[in-house]
């Protein structure tokens, strides 16, 4: 298992990202030195820079590395979501085994093994986590305790368990990003969709779309995230990806629309739950799952796009 | 810090290798309220108790700088009962020990070491309980930190309430499950020449107000 492909196209990218974020940094402290109120942005800057610093460190060696800093988010993720939800004293043995299928995902992912990386959650752990649970024959609360469990590793080691599966992806299929690049291509898009939905929202804003479940959420944000991105997704798909035009423009809307549906899904999740945040690993995010909320649906979703374009998938 | 005996240096390494990271990186804490802990003073913390994983985490609040000075007091019969398990605990943790068990001799000096150790600037950890709890219940407050604060009235009690190590070790389970705990830190109360009893009383008080602080925060 050797080291991490990175093209010149990519290693261009990644530095062109950190020119914007030394930008966006100087001109928040532009706007302290102005005496505007800016410290919550600073904060949520620092705590980016440090995730983006980590990121790039991660991907810059070899695949061990790589996929080990994906285990470890997955891993802070599940235990940020287990400490949030309601849990059963005499399920903390099922809680165990919840946690210890974190390094065999990761070790399917890492050996390339997909097609057990794409059963093991979906199927191996919906048998094993109620199999482990009836045996303590504790019926109250079976169902929802099974649910919220299974729940919990299908966004926090499933779904983030695909940042490692991109690594797996044959690098010929993209000349131009390799399989990093695919990776780089969607997180950039995701957030950026995040950041444009806020911003479009908070200038433009009027008329809301789920109001009981998240009442920032406006239609104004949300179309200008859909066209932004997809814009964004225009001009980027030749420099990190081996898609046509037509094709980016459609994954830029879809990825849009599904980092929404992302967001505001984690949204009614800590309504549900009576908290405001999941955590406070990242200051001036809140938790990591905050942070990860519409990645746990794009993510998966691009994988797929791409392995059902290029014929990869299932077979190897 | 110029006589460091080797048992200082293993409990310096113990908590900077070991416990600060399994603390910070395997269970995770969310502390509201660290900076009411004085820096440059000897004080009392009194917590609610449910797991031995409560020690871990209040003395991992704490620079590591300061951990040589942080003595939790523990219960004699129960961490001192073979020679080998006193050995490890007052090592490894800085434990001092206390009779839970007063008879006519020990009283005079059974809080002698604490005395002592507040007086050479040591702070010390007490859980006015007495023992464990179980699912996350806030028993009856023993007198003893009250006797403590009244005998040394110029250092404070900073009552603490934490949440959530009754999932991660449980009183009658013997292994560990990662969660996040809560921390909640109150402001130093002195001892106001009351009654010890009162006072005892009035240190519950704050600890279950942060209780139902955060249980009104669950249930928003």
């Amino acid at each position: 298992m050797g080291s991490i492909y990175l093209t010149d196209n990519l290693k261009m990218c990644v530095i062109i990202l950190y020119i914007s974020l030394i930008i966006i940094t100087a001109g928040a402290y532009v706007l302290k030195f102005l005496k505007k109120d800016a410290s919550n942005f600073i904060t949520r800057m620092k705590s980016f820079w440090i995730i983006v610093i980590l990121f790039t460190a991660a991907f810059m060696f070899n695949k061990a590395a790589a996929v080990f800093f994906i285990m470890l988010i997955s891993y802070l993720a599940l235990k940020e979501f287990f400490s949030m939800i309601p849990t059963r004293r005499c399920d903390r043995r099922v809680l165990l085994w919840a946690y210890l299928s974190i390094p065999i995902q990761f070790y399917f992912l890492y050996t390339g093994w997909i097609v057990m990386f794409y059963l093991f959650i979906p199927l191996y752990l919906f048998i094993l986590i109620p199999l482990r649970m009836v045996v303590t024959e504790e019926t109250e609360g079976f169902l929802k305790s099974c649910a919220t469990i299974h729940w919990g590793l299908m966004t926090c080691v499933y779904s983030i368990g695909y940042f490692a599966a991109y690594l797996s992806i044959p690098n010929e299929i993209n000349p131009a990003g390799g399989s990093v690049g695919l990776l780089v291509f969607i997180l950039l898009l995701t957030i950026f969709n995040d950041f444009m939905q806020y911003l479009f929202g908070k200038i433009f804003g009027k008329h809301k779309i789920t109001p009981k479940v998240s009442p920032n959420k406006t239609w104004e944000g949300f179309w200008g995230g859909v066209f932004s991105t997809g814009i964004l997704s225009v001009c980027l798909y030749q420099i990190l990806t081996p898609l046509s035009i037509l094709q980016s423009a459609i994954i830029g809307f879809c990825i849009a629309i599904a980092g929404f549906f992302g967001d505001i899904t984690m949204s009614a999740i800590k309504r549900d739950m009576g908290v405001k945040d999941t955590g406070a690993l990242l200051p001036g995010h809140g938790g990591i799952l905050d942070r990860l909320d519409s990645m746990i649906f794009t993510v998966p979703l691009f994988f797929h796009f791409i392995a059902y374009d290029f014929n990869i998938g299932i077979l190897n | 810090m110029s006589n460091l005996t080797k048992e200082d240096v293993i409990k310096f390494l113990f908590f900077l290798f070991i416990v600060k990271p399994f603390i910070f990186w395997v269970l995770g804490i969310n502390v509201r309220g660290l900076e009411k802990i004085p820096k440059d003073k000897p004080f009392i913390i009194a917590a609610n108790h449910n797991s031995h994983i409560d020690t871990l985490i209040l003395m991992s609040l704490f620079p590591i700088s300061q951990i040589l000075k942080i003595h939790p007091v523990a219960a004699k019969d129960y961490f001192c009962n073979t020679k080998f398990r006193e050995y490890i605990f007052k090592t490894l943790v800085g434990i001092i020990p206390i009779e839970r068990i007063v008879t006519r001799q020990s009283k005079e000096n059974i809080f002698r070491d604490i005395n002592e150790a507040l007086k050479n600037n040591h702070s010390i950890i007490i859980y006015p309980e007495g023992t464990r709890g179980e699912d996350n219940t806030i028993l009856e407050f023993k007198t003893g930190v009250a006797h403590i604060a009244k005998m040394n009235p110029d250092v404070p009690v900073i009552p603490v309430f934490i949440n959530g190590p009754d999932k991660i070790l449980p009183k009658l389970d013997s292994f560990i499950v990662p969660f996040i705990s809560d921390i909640y830190i109150a402001d130093e109360e002195y001892y106001d020449n009351s009654s010890t009893l009162s006072f005892t009383h009035k240190i519950k008080q704050i600890i279950e107000n942060m209780y139902l602080e955060h249980k009104k925060k669950e249930t928003l």
